[in-house]
């Protein structure tokens, strides 16, 4: 007994090690930097710090930039890379929550008719509310409602199929839901022929330069997914082994997952609502890190947040700067992006013993 | 008192009642070994006992309904090891072996000293403190096994249901994990319920036998009076010769020349 006690030490799981979070907080801030300083106007670094320092009445420091360049970086720049981080970090969380929840590797944030619902609420909202009430607060809110909606009527769905401890009866309910929500959503979409410009670029996925009030719309949402989710992260690596084995551990099953569930869908509703439909994110962040650390879900569910946030701040960079001063639908480019890397990851790390 | 008492436990499944009005009951420190053949409900009436399935009639431990207990709390008292326990490939045996600390920490907690204690134990116990770094996806299909018990025992649960625990071992490593679970039942006061295919082995270690078909008790008593060539005949549909062996009973199939038409 002696030795194992001494062996206790060394029987632990693995966490967050320093190792990975300093190397994922160095990619973010990295990430951070280069979504501040790029644009079609140079500020130069110098003059964003000086500029920063300022703002945070540390004594001695004044801004050197004109406040044209002051707006730019304060009511364009800095908001949209915010937005960007929340978004990001929100998708990749609710795909690798999704993940371990339904034991499926490819479970999407997008699972429980969270898109198709929200595109229905941004569709109606493009198509029949009067121009001036449709932009900055109407769309989202609506696509918000919608992704809401449809996520609760899956769950309708779900239930009355009595068999609630069985997560694939979920997933069939949200596929089912997503059809459903995806065909009306054409419809009205064929019936407003006029809108279909507005409501594909919507579909394709952007963050918006609208300053602070998309940040401050969707941060309530993704702070309580957030702090919900991490803190559940053991319990979804119970969860990974199956609604039985979790059950016989003590686990409430039920209402862990809809806990998990729900904090993971409100959030990506959120992030839907500002940023419209953006693929990959949620696979290709926890499989990117799943297959370089090999970590399980109580490392991987904060590990993503971080990774995720960086991710698609860069992501973002490339969509506005590339074919600049035309940006391209984000939704484009973590899709072209993210399937090459996410192949090269896949070849790079096979056979490395996972 | 009794560790596990159970009274007209019926489990409904499709329409047809896999376990039919069981009266049965298991006293503490007692190893119970279920048998029967494919499709009798031995494992559907271990899952009862855990409450993973529903079920009509009443399942008590120790006195108290299981109904009337916290999941947490049932998961503290009884610790199952499933007959195809799902091992996350990339999960470490260490990871896996602190999983069975779930009962014992909040939803929120993490692993204390103490938990990594009775991991460590469990470990050192099932030959497994080597491959505590090792990923679930490296080991064998024996040491897989190994690790499933590891994370039974340390659940520190006082009743353990196994559903064919052994079919993966060797016999050596069968052995071994019997001898372990029958040394822990002798110290600790472990009750065991293992539902086994192998009737010699069952014969070797159970103080008491539930031979059930279709749902039903068949026959409940010591090795020596179930094991029996008629019972065994009527319920399995097979042909044996029961041989002592000093004082220890041995199942031998009877080899028997089908002849088919030429």
């Amino acid at each position: 007994m002696s030795i194992a006690a001494e062996q206790a030490t060394d029987v632990r799981a693995r966490g967050l090690t320093p190792i990975w979070t300093c190397a994922a907080v160095v990619f973010l801030l990295c990430s951070l930097a280069i979504g501040v300083l790029a644009g079609p106007i140079d500020l130069g670094v110098g003059a964003v710090l000086e500029s920063a320092a300022a703002h945070l009445h540390i004594p001695g420091f004044t801004s050197s930039l004109t406040p044209t360049e002051e707006a730019i970086l304060w009511q364009i720049r800095v908001p949209r890379v915010i937005l960007a981080a929340l978004v990001g970090a929100m998708l990749a969380l609710a795909g690798a929550t999704y993940q371990g929840v339904f034991r499926n590797p490819l479970a999407d944030p997008y699972l429980l008719g969270v898109a198709a619902g929200a595109g229905l609420g941004a569709t109606i909202a493009i198509a029949y509310l009067p121009e001036g009430l449709r932009g900055q607060r109407a769309l989202p809110m609506a696509a918000f409602v919608g992704g809401a909606v449809a996520v609760l009527l899956t769950y309708a769905v779900g239930r009355s199929a009595r068999r609630e401890r069985d997560a694939a009866t979920l997933v069939l309910a949200g596929v089912t839901v997503a059809a459903f929500f995806t065909a009306w959503q054409t419809f009205v979409q064929q019936q407003n022929a006029e809108t279909l410009q507005q409501v594909y670029s919507w579909i394709l996925g952007n963050i918006p330069s609208t300053g602070w009030s998309d940040v401050i719309l969707i941060l309530p949402y993704v702070a309580v997914a957030v702090v919900v989710i991490l803190a559940l992260r053991r319990v979804v690596d119970v969860l990974s082994l199956g609604d039985d084995e979790a059950a016989s551990l003590g686990i409430d099953v039920r209402r862990v997952r809809l806990a998990l569930v729900v904090a993971a869908t409100l959030g990506t509703a959120a992030a839907v609502a500002v940023s419209g439909l953006i693929g990959f994110v949620g696979i290709i962040v926890p499989h990117a890190i799943r297959l370089v650390s090999g970590v399980g879900y109580r490392a991987l569910l904060p590990l993503s947040v971080i990774i995720g946030a960086g991710f698609l701040v860069l992501a973002d960079v490339v969509a506005r700067t590339a074919l600049s001063p035309a940006e391209i639908p984000l939704g484009v480019v973590t899709a072209f992006f993210g399937a090459p890397f996410f192949a090269l990851v896949l070849r790079t790390t096979r056979g490395g013993g996972s | 008192m009794n560790a596990i008492e159970l009274q007209g436990v019926t489990v409904v499944l499709g329409g047809r009642p896999v376990v039919d009005r069981i009266d049965a009951s298991v006293a503490e420190g007692e190893w119970l070994a279920l048998i029967g053949p494919n499709g009798a409900g031995k494992t559907t009436l271990l899952r009862a006992i855990a409450r993973l399935v529903s079920f009509s009639g009443a399942i008590a431990l120790g006195g108290r309904s299981i109904r009337d207990l916290p999941r947490v709390e049932l998961a503290r008292l009884i610790a199952v090891v499933p007959q195809e326990p799902s091992t996350p490939p990339w999960m470490t045996v260490a990871e896996y072996v602190l999983l069975g600390r779930t009962p014992h920490l909040g939803a929120l907690a993490k692993e204390g000293k103490r938990d990594r204690e009775a991991a460590a134990q469990a470990l050192a116990r099932l030959d497994l403190l080597e491959f505590r770094g090792r990923r679930l996806g490296t080991l064998s299909g024996g040491e897989k096994q190994r690790a499933v018990v590891a994370r039974a025992l340390a659940q520190e649960a006082k009743i353990v249901l196994l559903d064919e625990p052994t079919a993966a071992l060797d016999i050596g490593h069968q052995q071994q994990a019997f001898d372990l679970l029958d040394a822990l039942r002798a110290e600790s006061g472990l009750t065991l319920v293992a539902a086994m295919h192998d009737l010699t082995l069952a014969a070797q270690y159970a103080d008491r036998m539930v031979l059930l078909d279709a749902g039903r008790v068949a026959a409940d008593g010591t090795p020596r009076d179930v094991l029996t060539e008629e019972l065994i005949a009527s319920h399995y549909g097979a042909s044996i010769d029961i041989v002592p062996v000093g004082d220890r009973l041995a199942v031998i199939p009877r080899r028997e020349r089908r002849l088919t038409e030429p």
